[in-house]
């Protein structure tokens, strides 16, 4: 049995270890039904293969560093967590990062992930500059934005089911420093916060943490981090602290699974309103985040999945179009806040466009919030996503481990093509996973 | 990068205990350089370190087996390395080792053999500079023979008694000898084994502590990674012969 990080569903599947780059093409020709796994943090079905789960986590040599332009070139299964590792101490930052460092190079593109600067910089398929993909034949492709182009964009976000992402090149970005000058900004209504996210378009990295949980007068009611990059100027006033620091080591883990009752309507509510609160005491006052902390806050408490217990959790993860975006997002929250099944984790971004023909981002703001896993919040999902469809959104495949195919067809207007190619590479043959298998990709 | 002047030859490259303890030498500061089997594989180690650390790294293709090309393959790994390290092993499968000789002979000669004549004529050369560090990596299985894997613990104890002669012999030319015994670790050559969590490390712990006795302020000359090792072993040895044959361990 094998699961994805929100540990819903469980599928049986066979899995088998890649342990070296040349037994790739081999494996994918020979064999139906497979998908390539990273790390395995996609949170539902995504990186389960209808019969076969290929991990390929030791495929994580990094090949070579260009300083000239600051370009790096990995295979596939290297984590951004051993790039950071390496590439903040020499001062340099991947160009985009999801909200998690434990995730492969493969990973990131397969679901052309999103970072808290999409609004400016796009996803980290747009700096992507070259793949080398492991096709149905076993032949290794080079696909780029002029060679073997359409394969190329049909593998950012395409979630594995165009090959096996074997190696790729991608771009740093040059920083002096590792830390992050973090302003925040708190608004009292969804009104309010969309207004304001609009005005950090500007800003490179901004987020909003969304309190999903109140109503009313205050249904939206946010923080919104807004940062950049810090020069040395800026931290030296922090006495000691290196220009770019490491990350720290020492972590948390929980230990156990919390029981299924630990987190509800009360004690996510306190934590919120203790949240937001703390959160406005820190209004308009600038501060000094430590790189790790502002991107990975999660990171800290390894295993944090372990929080929804053993049924496991769904991530709901939309993105709608600005122009009913005020009036559709009020009433998805309306919707979550009365049936107090979100949990604290919900985050409102801006985003635009994506670079593949099934990449999540699409012009517009993007909701996502954690509900646990239970017998009434499929149908609460159902709604929301009609609400979604009827706003022309969509619903992030990476997440996603419920959607019906509707909902799925219905915001992914290039599907036809992405089946076309799949048809004419061979990957319908040989690439599967479970999610392709329930949304009939 | 820090550039100190240092030189590894680490051999074995391709191993998970060897690359993650080359990775921590590149980290700090040194120049490395890879011993495998298949150049093309320690290439790619190579190219992972270089590009991970900015470290001045070589690729070097040589089989453990193959000894009549030591001399001439030392002859051309210059300068003499200041520190070497074989973390090169090969568990074998015990119950075929009973049945063919040859799987036998690989094992016993790829644990033993191989590292211990490849040490030697290192220990030499370092006698003769005055200098250098001679990192073997042994096991736990070879402080004493057990049923299930006594082929290849045999070459290891055979590897642990030659590193305590050569560090006998070589205690006062300036050369240091270190036998470190992992014990269980998480790579490859576990793979798929059912490991008690309390013994196992990880290849980068088992690196971490290489470089901390081989090279950094930890001393020692017979090294169990992890510590709880020292007691349990003690223990097996101590069992007498009448009742240790009767166990099943």
């Amino acid at each position: 049995m094998i699961e994805g990080w929100g540990r819903y569903p469980r599928h049986d599947s066979e899995v088998l270890d890649c342990r070296l780059p040349e037994a790739l093409p081999g494996t994918v020709s020979s064999r139906a039904g497979l998908i390539a796994r990273g790390n395995g943090r996609s949170y539902g079905d995504a990186a389960i293969g209808e019969h076969l789960t290929l991990t390929c986590g030791a495929l994580s040599r990094m090949k070579s560093f260009d300083q000239v332009d600051a370009s790096l070139t990995v295979e596939g299964g290297v984590m951004l967590s051993e790039i950071l590792r390496s590439f903040i101490p020499r001062g340099y930052f991947p160009p985009v990062v999801p909200g998690t460092k434990f995730v492969t190079v493969g990973g990131m593109i397969a679901s052309d992930v999103h970072g808290k600067n999409h609004h400016r910089d796009g996803g980290f398929g747009d700096h992507v500059r070259e793949i080398k993909l492991v096709i149905a034949s076993g032949e290794i492709l080079t696909c780029s934005r002029t060679q073997n182009s359409e394969l190329f964009f049909a593998t950012l976000g395409g979630m594995g089911l165009t090959g096996i992402i074997a190696e790729a090149t991608f771009r740093l970005r040059p920083i002096s420093t590792g830390w992050i000058v973090q302003k925040t900004v708190v608004t009292e209504n969804l009104g309010d916060t969309l207004q304001a996210l609009k005005q950090t378009d500007d800003a490179t990295y901004s987020v909003a943490w969304i309190d999903c949980l109140s109503r009313g007068a205050s249904l939206g009611r946010s923080l919104i981090f807004v940062g950049e990059h810090a020069s040395p100027s800026d931290i030296a006033q922090m006495p000691k602290a290196a220009l770019l620091p490491p990350f720290k080591a020492a972590r948390f883990s929980l230990p156990v699974d919390l029981p299924g009752w630990a987190l509800n309507r009360t004690s996510v509510s306190a934590f919120n309103d203790l949240y937001y609160r703390a959160g406005a005491r820190k209004a308009a006052r600038v501060s000094l985040v430590h790189w790790d902390s502002y991107f990975f806050p999660l990171d800290g408490l390894l295993e944090w999945n372990r929080l929804y217990g053993k049924r496991g959790f769904l991530q709901h993860q939309c993105v709608v179009p600005d122009e009913n975006a005020l009036a559709v997002l009020s009433s998805m929250l309306d919707r979550f806040a009365l049936s107090g099944k979100a949990s604290f984790l919900a985050v409102l971004k801006r985003l635009r466009g994506g670079a593949g023909l099934l990449s999540f981002p699409a012009p517009g703001y993007t909701l996502a919030l954690d509900l646990p896993v239970a017998p009434d919040v499929f149908q609460l999902l159902d709604e929301i996503d009609k609400l979604v469809v009827a706003a022309g959104g969509r619903l992030y495949l990476a997440k996603d481990a419920r959607q019906s195919r509707h909902t799925f067809e219905a915001g992914y207007p290039q599907l036809q093509a992405f089946k076309e190619l799949r048809r004419t590479t061979g990957a319908d043959r040989h690439f599967s996973s479970q999610l392709g298998k329930r949304l009939g990709i | 990068m820090k550039a100190i002047g240092k030189t590894l030859l680490l051999i074995g490259a391709t191993s998970d205990i060897g690359r993650a303890t080359a990775l921590v030498y590149a980290e700090a500061g040194w120049d490395i350089h890879l011993v495998g089997r298949r150049r093309e594989l320690v290439q790619r180690e190579a190219d992972d370190i270089v590009t991970r650390t900015a470290a001045a790294v070589t690729a070097h293709e040589l089989d453990i087996l193959d000894t009549g090309r030591f001399e001439e393959f030392l002859s051309i790994v210059s300068p003499l390395p200041d520190t070497a390290i074989c973390v090169v092993g090969e568990l074998g499968e015990q119950a075929r080792a009973e049945r063919e000789l040859e799987h036998a002979a690989m094992v016993m000669r790829t644990n033993f053999e191989g590292p211990a004549l490849m040490l030697g004529l290192l220990a030499s050369r370092f006698a003769a500079r005055g200098s250098g560090t001679i990192v073997g990596i042994s096991s736990v299985a070879g402080d004493r023979g057990r049923g299930s894997n006594y082929v290849y613990g045999a070459a290891k104890a055979g590897l642990t008694a030659f590193l305590s002669g050569l560090r006998n012999r070589l205690s006062t030319a300036g050369v240091r000898v270190l036998t470190i015994k992992p014990g269980f670790v998480r790579t490859r050559m576990t793979d798929g084994m059912k490991l008690p969590p309390m013994l196992t490390a990880e290849p980068a712990e088992v690196a971490q502590r290489i470089f901390a006795v081989a090279d950094g302020s930890k001393g020692g000359d017979v090294v169990y990674v992890r510590r709880i090792w020292y007691p349990l072993m003690a223990i097996i040895r101590g069992i007498p012969e009448p009742i240790f044959k009767r166990l099943r361990l």
